[in-house]
């Protein structure tokens, strides 16, 4: 899948948009620093993030992470293929690795993400750090 | 995403800058995954946590455990101090033989564990945590100055390297003339690895067969040793591991973690570690009070679980047991071997037999687990 049309978090999360859905992932950086995912724990359907808020929890071996919601909405699909093989996210984390679908409750939100070209620029400035 | 949490045994902050063992260059050439571990730079993996759990279990693995501390008993009564201190009867010990034991409080709790090594009657070489260094030898001096004994503190001369694994023999015997195979569980011997003046031991922290080798020599001739042990153990599929598959290798085969699983508030009988207690021995320090909790029976004991429900139980999340909360989890992880989500933690009596249940609550709600028997991994000697 291509990444030119994703919009990217500070907490590198991404989404991709089709009309009022938008769906949910974690940055190949960031399953590259994460290591070898073991486990996730999906949101449940038909809950509402907003923006900001923790949806899923993601676990390698020896760490523990929430996913942080890019733009608050509705969850309508998850994947749950990912219960049982969450190293598609490692694998795959623009594609089969994706977490969940939601409808979005104010599309305006993903003004403040960050477009492809930001989103390098940015993990460059926080390798350097 | 990235907030990640290691366990927080990993996360101390130390002021100024960090320690670094005389494998540290090393680590830089092989793009080691750099922690503060301990006041130490050193690393949390190289490839990633699972392969080099995976590689352990089924070829090797190279770690630098230098952060480990040594600490020397060197006079007359070298023994007798020994004894006074620990738990485990280290009379029984002969020159060669390594024992584990514990570093015992008055209250029959740990100060920590550690390895006792019997050099000769006058000298012992004691192995104990780099977290507990400084604590352990202020407790050592001075809880032994009735003895004729020098206890020293030789932790920065020496570097550890440990090489585990079922191929572990075969890579390490090209570094040394030490017939490798002839030594027994637990036996050190001392001899030469890649020219160097060295102390080799069949001990571990992984549950595999392996050694592991103090070295006295520069930093610029170990980081040589180390790299060359993970050239030479390519062929074998021996990598380099770091401090993430340290943890989660020794849990699978439920060897304790100071801090974790035993700590100076849980008795040695309480931690299931009776094998480690000679109580017929002559005095030291914590007997009374752990003869008496022999006579009257414990109140909870530490027991390996497996989660039932779908969650990985971690270091510090709450047990409950019968609707109430018990303590809460000393070690937990997903192994990346078994592939199972396992864990440590004490239990009341009576809820301790495996198959018994009980809940952890994993963020805001209560999953549930069961005692199964320990260890969950075995090495098996044939994988030799």
């Amino acid at each position: 899948m291509s990444t030119k049309d994703l919009k990217f978090t500070e907490k590198h999360e991404w989404a991709s948009v089709n009309g009022n859905i938008a769906t949910f992932g974690i940055t190949d950086y960031a399953q590259h620093q994460f290591g070898d995912i073991v486990f996730i724990e999906l949101p449940a359907m038909g809950k509402s993030f907003s923006k900001g808020a923790a949806c899923a929890n993601i676990e390698s071996v020896k760490a523990v992470a929430d996913m942080y919601a890019p733009v608050s909405g509705e969850v309508t699909e998850i994947n749950s293929s990912l219960e049982n093989a969450p190293e598609q996210i490692n694998k795959e984390p623009y594609g089969a690795g994706w977490v969940c679908k939601v409808k979005m409750a104010a599309a305006a939100e993903l003004d403040s993400l960050m477009d492809e070209s930001a989103y390098e620029n940015y993990v460059k400035s926080v390798e350097e750090k | 995403m990235i907030n990640f949490i290691l366990s927080e045994f990993f996360i101390k902050k130390m002021e100024g800058a960090l320690k670094k063992t005389k494998f540290n260059e090393a680590h830089y050439v092989l793009k080691g995954k750099m922690i503060e571990f301990c006041g130490w730079d050193l690393p949390v993996q190289y490839s990633g946590v699972s392969a080099e759990h995976v590689a352990v279990r089924t070829s090797g693995g190279i770690f630098d455990v230098s952060h480990m501390g040594e600490i020397f008993f060197r006079g007359p009564q070298a023994l007798d101090a020994v004894q006074y201190l620990t738990s485990n009867d280290a009379a029984k010990l002969f020159p060669g033989k390594v024992q584990y034991s514990g570093l015992m409080t008055e209250k029959g709790c740990f100060v920590d564990d550690l390895l006792v090594h019997k050099i000769s009657d006058t000298e012992y070489f004691i192995v104990v945590n780099a977290a507990n260094l400084e604590k352990d030898y202020a407790w050592m001096k001075s809880k032994t100055t009735q003895f004729d004994v020098e206890v020293i503190n030789e932790s920065a001369d020496y570097a550890q390297v440990a090489i585990q694994g079922p191929k572990a023999g075969k890579l390490l015997a090209e570094f040394t003339k030490t017939d490798l195979a002839a030594m027994s569980y637990y036996t050190f011997t001392k001899g030469e690895v890649m020219g160097m003046d060295a102390i080799i031991a069949r001990t571990g922290y992984t549950g595999e067969y392996g050694f592991e080798v103090y070295i006295k020599d520069d930093a610029q001739k170990a980081s040589k040793l180390f790299l060359e042990l993970c050239q030479k153990g390519e062929k074998y599929g021996i990598v380099p591991v770091g401090l993430g598959a340290r943890d989660s290798l020794r849990l699978e085969c439920c060897m304790a973690l100071y801090g974790n699983d035993i700590d100076d508030s849980h008795t040695i009988l309480e931690a299931n570690l009776a094998w480690i207690l000679k109580l017929q021995k002559g005095d030291f320090i914590g007997k009374n009070v752990l003869l008496k909790q022999k006579e009257t029976g414990i109140q909870r004991k530490l027991v390996g679980f497996e989660m039932i429900g779908r969650g990985i139980a971690r270091h510090g999340y709450p047990v409950y047991v019968d609707g109430q909360q018990f303590e809460t989890i000393c070690s937990g992880t997903m192994t990346p071997f078994l592939k199972k989500a396992v864990g440590m933690t004490y239990l009341p009596i009576g809820k301790t037999e495996p198959g018994s249940e009980f809940q952890v609550k994993i963020r805001e709600e209560l999953v549930t687990a069961k005692v199964v028997a320990t260890p969950f991994y075995k090495f098996d000697q044939k994988s030799i």
